[in-house]
């Protein structure tokens, strides 16, 4: 089957601690980040959105994996928050990674789960011979409502990975790849509304449980394997606290999960957050560990992976840069008012 | 407006990747593009030419009173950069570390500006201090 050649992520240099949305709300910053094992989030710069987190990590990406852009053959971009309501990112993305116009694009939206939607779409091209490469992207600058318990959490970032099946290239074969979905009305944003509006504890068991159990036991199920098959386990992270809990239901360990869990460092990135958490665990496995990977998106389903690594993923790394090193670039804390200015929602008169 | 569209569309190469031009007989760089080397006029050819995107601040202003366009992003930094292929390129600096002459800096794709709520968003490379 198809694999993974290269991938990249970015997040954007600024910062805003929990304690200081807990300052301005009044709330006890301790509790929320005991509850939500939150210590910070990414805020996206002023002239920073979901196009240009795309192709920076798109660009990352392409680098990595070594291959002629003009080899693409579909470029899926995976977000809620699209800058444009018609007018695709992907077109933006592929003439800023060079990739040429003889290609299929289009952008995917799934809560948090577009950017795995889009990597089994460039898998299913390129398995049936009908592109050489495609490059699969989930990014978001997601927004909470001020004062809501999102806003906590909502924040920037995104990852890209470019697809193909030439053994020589392929720096982590998947395996096997299952999907679990149903309609179920946790977690949405109408057409022209600034936020989200969320179930409130409806998100929790019937949907983020229940469709990541479902799909990594289905998962499980379709490869024969267990838990202990596994070197690392990257679940959707829509704060520090769930994937931690969704593991252990599932019979993973904390040091499986570990590894991967990147939230607590930069907020939930919704449609980068399992692909930034992949990232991660590239960054360390080695040849032969087995990756599984389930991602979760509001509305709701998920995606699963079974993943195993090559030998040429370490030839590969001195072309790559690491998602530590994609966090601690750069970084500026910001206080709330000038939070409130990056998110456009205070301007000059 | 129609003009303004055309002009975008024409020139999104150059301004999302930094592309320019090379002179086959000198090998003198240029951006932006142009038909004609100042150094040996019609007599050679010019072929398309990437640049890294990596180069040095060689000269920077503070705007505090910009043009319309961007009344939203002032006050904001703009240099000239020295690229590593030769050229001086104009472009926004972003946000981050102070500007000083001599810092080492890499392009990044950013917005450069949007025409109000409806219409186009502009993107282009800007600079970061690396
Ligand atoms: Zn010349």
């Amino acid at each position: 089957m198809s694999g993974i050649l290269g991938y990249g992520v970015y997040i954007p240099a600024y910062r805003i601690k929990t304690e200081e949305i807990a300052r301005v709300w009044q709330d006890d910053a301790s509790s929320i980040e005991g509850s939500l094992h939150m210590k910070e989030k990414s805020v996206p710069g002023n002239d920073e959105d979901t196009a240009t987190i795309s192709v920076e990590a798109a660009r990352r990406a392409v680098y990595h994996s070594g291959i002629d852009p003009k080899e693409i053959g579909a470029v899926y971009v995976g977000s809620e928050s699209h800058p444009y309501a018609v007018k695709p990112t992907a077109t933006i993305v592929a003439e800023a990674i060079e990739a040429g116009n003889d290609l299929t694009a289009a952008d995917l939206e799934f809560a948090c789960k577009a950017g795995t939607a889009a990597i089994q779409m460039a898998m299913g091209l390129v398995d049936s011979g009908m592109i050489k490469y495609g490059v699969a992207v989930g990014s978001d600058t997601s927004q909470g409502r001020p004062g809501d318990a999102l806003e906590y959490t909502a924040s920037a970032g995104g990852g890209a990975f470019v697809i193909g099946k030439r053994k020589e290239e392929v720096i982590a074969e998947i395996l096997k790849t299952v999907s679990y979905t149903s309609d179920t009305p946790d977690f949405w944003r109408r057409e022209g509304a600034s936020f989200p509006s969320h179930g409130g504890r409806f998100t929790g068991d019937p949907s983020y449980f229940r469709h990541i159990a479902n799909a990594t036991t289905m998962l499980l199920d379709a490869t024969g394997t267990t838990p202990k098959d596994f070197a690392y386990a990257v679940f959707h992270q829509p704060n520090g606290k769930f994937p931690l809990a969704v593991a252990k239901q599932l019979g993973f360990t904390e040091e499986q999960v570990r590894p991967g869990l990147i939230t607590p460092l930069i907020g939930n990135t919704y449609s980068g957050c399992s692909l930034i958490g992949l990232a991660a665990v590239l960054d360390i496995a080695r040849p032969g560990d087995k990756i599984l990977v389930t991602s979760f998106g509001s509305g709701a389903g998920s995606d699963s992976f079974a993943i195993e690594v090559t030998p040429n993923i370490e030839s590969k790394r001195q072309r790559l840069v690491r998602v530590s090193d994609a966090i601690n670039r750069n970084k500026v804390y910001v206080d709330y008012a000038m939070y409130l200015k990056h998110r456009n929602s205070i301007r000059k008169w | 407006m129609e003009r303004g569209v055309a002009k975008t569309w024409r020139s999104a190469n150059a301004r999302y990747n930094l592309t320019g031009v090379q002179c086959t007989n000198c090998k003198t760089a240029y951006f932006p593009p142009r038909m004609v080397c100042a150094k040996c006029g019609r007599d050679t050819k010019m072929v398309e030419k990437k640049f890294s995107g990596r180069g040095v601040i060689y000269s920077y202003t503070r705007i505090f009173v910009p043009p319309h366009d961007f009344t939203e992003e002032a006050p904001y930094t703009v240099a000239i950069i020295r690229l590593e292929e030769g050229p001086l390129v104009e472009g926004h600096l972003v946000d981050g570390k102070k500007p000083e002459i001599g810092a080492s800096v890499r392009a990044v794709f950013r917005r450069m500006y949007t025409e109000g709520s409806e219409g186009l968003i502009h993107y282009h490379f800007k600079f970061e201090i690396v």
